[in-house]
């Protein structure tokens, strides 16, 4: 028995969740009384992980340029089994919940998505997971003969060790079924789902043409844009911005919502973010109930003022 | 084209959620159940599908009766047919047990399910099916065209998007972008008397057993009130954003 981790990588470097992710694999080992083995795959940075406690740290060296969920997940399923690993690691990112579910067909294991702590229980394994939109927690065994924990993100706290493991480079035979034929990707910007800040906008600021305000406020806080949904709807902003709970989910560490009133929709998707910061013109906002810090006030008074105060602090 | 969209019954995304029985157990107390709106958007492009290239739409549940005014919805905006699994929903493995027994006997060339339900927001299911079915798989799926037996499909990364070509039989994960919201249906008084004559089977559960099981439920801790912070201030809310909250 040993726990395996998966730890992704794009172009060859490693996405920012994987130290979360490594750290609770490594906790997850203590607490099971077992070792970890940390996988990953078509990785330039493995030797980056190398500090995370991992008896074992793979890298699958996989004839496919692009991620391909069922490639990736048929090299995971049979190194799952030469390890013969009980139970597996993988992150809530868009890649992981893609592959997850291929890979536990494959496994026939059990599986869950958006895991929120360690194990309460390791007999029978005990979880509790985000259920509901974030409304409410379940705690809910794993009885497969494998099972998958998928870590919901920013939940855990990074920690290293001393010791270091040595990477081995393997080759894993595998299948496609899907051919990349273009993919854009936008380059050296956060993005909603791993970003640290989310800065986002609502009807309240009144067209597309104001968003350089909240574009200027994410650029001094190295933070993604978001919108809510009447602003994609309307097509002001892409889809691929609308966060709440028919678009993207977040769980930053801080997220500031703008002109947005906090429809419970839109609370269902955001409020896994650790602080969140609420400007609106309306102080009887649901939002500013569901708020750690509120302002009221005019987008177009306060943004400025608070984008000229963070530049003055850098 | 023979086009299978798979269907999860939910509480409407305006619902509070409550437990009982010593919170074992989902409150259905005075809950409106919908279809599962990533499982709408996909039905929708379904029903395009057969309006604007020709093809059958039958659309599939694993539940209880219960779901049936939910199916009858589905066809009343223009499935062809509906068909439900009786079986309790236990978990993702044995819905994705039935679907795939379900499939293996009645083969289709598109299979459409959710990327996610908005109750239990697991994910599993459609990349599941996929494995035990052996079928091309693209998940967050934001647009599709078929031309033939080859589909181009494009998938939502986390800060982007790929276009996959893939043969079919396929299945995908649905989500909006798919359609427009606003090409969303409402049934109209024809298409519910229609409804009302079209095929809603109910077929028997395949052997299948649950991998997971729900013991309790538990809501967040309350959250504090919120800090207001004068609008002529804002050096305030920054200095509380850096020294109290520290995420900055």
């Amino acid at each position: 028995m040993s726990i395996l981790l998966f730890a992704e990588s794009q172009q060859g470097k490693l996405k920012k969740g994987s130290a979360e992710l490594c750290s609770y694999g490594f906790a997850l080992a203590q607490q099971q009384n077992t070792s970890l083995t940390i996988v990953t795959i078509n990785c330039e940075e493995t030797d980056q992980l190398a500090q995370y406690g991992a008896s074992k740290l793979i890298n699958l060296n996989v004839n496919v340029g692009y991620f391909e969920a069922y490639a990736y997940a048929s090299a995971l399923s049979e190194i799952t089994k030469t390890e013969k690993s009980e139970i597996i690691v993988i992150s809530s990112s868009a890649d992981a919940k893609y592959m997850g579910g291929i890979l536990a067909g494959k496994l026939q294991a059990g599986y869950v998505t958006n895991v929120v702590e360690l194990p309460s229980k390791s007999e029978p394994l005990t979880v509790k997971r985000s259920v509901f939109s974030n409304k409410a927690f379940a705690n809910t065994t794993l009885e497969g003969a494998a099972n998958i924990i998928g870590l919901a993100n920013n939940v855990h706290e990074e920690t290293i060790q001393s010791a270091s493991t040595v990477v081995q480079q393997q080759d894993a035979q595998t299948q496609i079924k899907c051919t990349q034929t273009s993919i854009e990707q936008s380059q050296g910007k956060a993005t909603i789902a791993d970003a640290d800040v989310v800065v986002s906008g609502g009807r309240g600021l009144k067209g597309p043409e104001n968003w350089g305000l909240i574009e200027d406020l994410a650029d001094v806080l190295g933070a993604a844009t978001a919108c809510s949904k009447p602003v994609s709807d309307m097509g002001w902003r892409p889809h691929s911005e609308h966060v709440g709970q028919t678009g993207k989910p977040v769980a930053t560490n801080l997220y500031i919502a703008v002109g947005i009133s906090g429809a419970i929709q839109h609370l269902a998707g955001v409020n896994a973010s650790k602080i969140k910061v609420v400007i609106n013109t309306d102080p009887e906002a649901p939002f500013f109930k569901a708020a750690d810090y509120g302002i009221v006030g005019d987008a177009f008074e306060v943004l400025p003022k608070l984008i000229e105060k963070l530049k003055a602090r850098t | 084209m023979k086009i299978l969209v798979c269907i999860s019954c939910v509480p409407d995304t305006t619902s509070k959620i409550n437990f009982k029985d010593n919170d074992r157990v989902f409150d259905e107390q005075g809950i409106q159940f919908v279809i599962n709106p990533n499982d709408e958007f996909g039905l929708t492009r379904a029903i395009w599908f057969k309006e604007k290239i020709g093809a059958t739409v039958d659309v599939l549940h694993v539940g209880e009766a219960s779901a049936d005014p939910t199916l009858r919805k589905a066809l009343a905006i223009g499935a062809d047919k509906a068909i439900r699994i009786d079986t309790p929903a236990t978990d993702a493995f044995v819905v994705s047990d039935q679907i795939s027994n379900y499939i293996q006997t009645n083969p289709y060339e598109l299979i459409i399910a959710g990327r996610e339900s908005i109750d239990y927001n697991g994910s599993m299911v459609p990349g599941m099916v996929a494995a035990k079915c052996d079928l091309a798989f693209v998940n967050t799926c934001v647009r599709l065209e078929i031309e033939g037996s080859t589909a181009s499909a494009t998938r939502e990364m986390d800060g982007g998007m790929e276009v996959l070509r893939v043969k079919l039989p396929l299945i995908i994960g649905s989500q909006k972008g798919l359609v427009e919201e606003t090409d969303l249906r409402i049934p109209n008084m024809r298409g519910i008397m229609q409804a009302r004559q079209k095929p809603l089977a109910v077929v028997p559960a395949t052997e299948s057993s649950s991998k997971t099981a729900i013991n309790s439920f538990e809501k967040p801790a309350p959250k504090e009130a919120v800090k207001m912070v004068p609008a002529d201030d804002i050096g305030q809310l920054i200095d509380l954003l850096q020294n109290e909250a520290k995420v900055l």
